[in-house]
């Protein structure tokens, strides 16, 4: 207890893990993230609608690239935050790693929604069919039904620490599937392009294309920032309801 | 303007794209910052009850 006091470090470690500090920190930070994210969809919808060239293969169908790209990274950025979350939660017992993975699957499985819906727009035009089970595709719909099953799994359980538990295990063992995701374009044959941005040595998108690109990338990240304080705000409110701090909270203010 | 809407004639596979991702990402803000608003309302209630038990 003395040494906590002692390191100003060690405290602000501690509080990191404190439900009340995070509340309020979640809450300080949340009209921050928002006024970026705001600001990066206009500049990224700005120039992926209206600035950028039309695509001299696919007409004006690749702007859908500009939301189905994005979505796609994040559906798997979410889901390794969710898996390492629930990692942490597994060994060290963290609450707050917990709350992040709970926060997070719902999210998570938004983007791969949006990801699959925004592909078959996008393939509809472009290949002449809104499915086909190739390996992308298919990942991708595991992607979604990792998260989905993730949430039914968490929500079947009476006591919360034994779902918190289950949870983290299904979200670690399905974290197998990001690298098969990745890869699916190379490893096999399928109808899906291969990486353009990714593949930095030999860029295959123009600036003025990629420019916007990035910045919905972001926007995304924002987003997801800002939803998960937000949901973060109201696990720990309905976590620690009975106790104090809690109390003080609706007490006083409001 | 309207040749920006119809989008090289293919507006009705971009504009639901947009749309879609629009409601989703307007949704997944809002509904946990309105349960956030509920929630903190609904415990207001319960330790004010509490209180006036307590007190009586």
């Amino acid at each position: 207890m003395n040494q906590t006091k002692a390191n100003p470090w060690r405290r602000r470690f501690h509080e990191l893990g404190s439900p009340p500090s995070v509340y309020a920190l979640a809450g300080r930070l949340a009209p921050w993230l928002a006024g970026i994210c705001l600001l990066l969809f206009a500049g990224g919808l700005t120039g992926g609608l209206f600035l950028a060239p039309t695509d001299y293969q696919q007409g004006e169908s690749y702007r859908i690239i500009y939301i189905h790209v994005p979505a796609a990274w994040l559906s798997m950025f979410v889901y390794a935050v969710m898996a390492i979350s629930s990692a942490i939660h597994l060994i060290w017992r963290m609450k707050l790693a917990d709350i992040v993975a709970r926060a997070s699957a719902p999210i998570g499985a938004v983007y791969t929604f949006l990801a699959l819906v925004t592909g078959s727009l996008w393939g509809k035009p472009m290949w002449g069919t809104w499915w086909v089970w190739d390996a992308r595709l298919t990942s991708e719909l595991i992607l979604l039904f990792l998260y989905l099953g993730y949430m039914a799994l968490v929500s079947a359980f009476d006591d919360r620490r034994t779902a918190s538990r289950a949870g983290a295990i299904l979200a670690v063992v399905g974290v197998i599937n990001l690298p098969i995701i990745h890869f699916s374009v190379e490893w096999w044959n399928t109808l899906h392009q291969g990486p353009t941005v990714t593949k930095f040595d030999q860029p295959s998108i123009a600036v003025s294309m990629l420019v916007p690109l990035l910045m919905m990338a972001l926007a995304f990240q924002f987003h997801y920032g800002w939803a998960l304080l937000a949901r973060i705000r109201s696990e720990i409110l309905e976590s620690e309801r009975r106790t104090a701090w809690v109390s003080d909270l609706v007490g006083h203010r409001s | 303007m309207s040749e920006f809407l119809a989008m090289g004639g293919y507006a009705w596979y971009v504009w639901p794209a947009y749309a879609i991702t629009l409601l989703a990402l307007v949704m997944s803000v809002l509904l946990p910052i309105r349960r956030h608003k509920d929630l903190k309302a609904q415990l207001t209630v319960l330790v004010r009850q509490r209180d006036t038990t307590d007190a009586s």
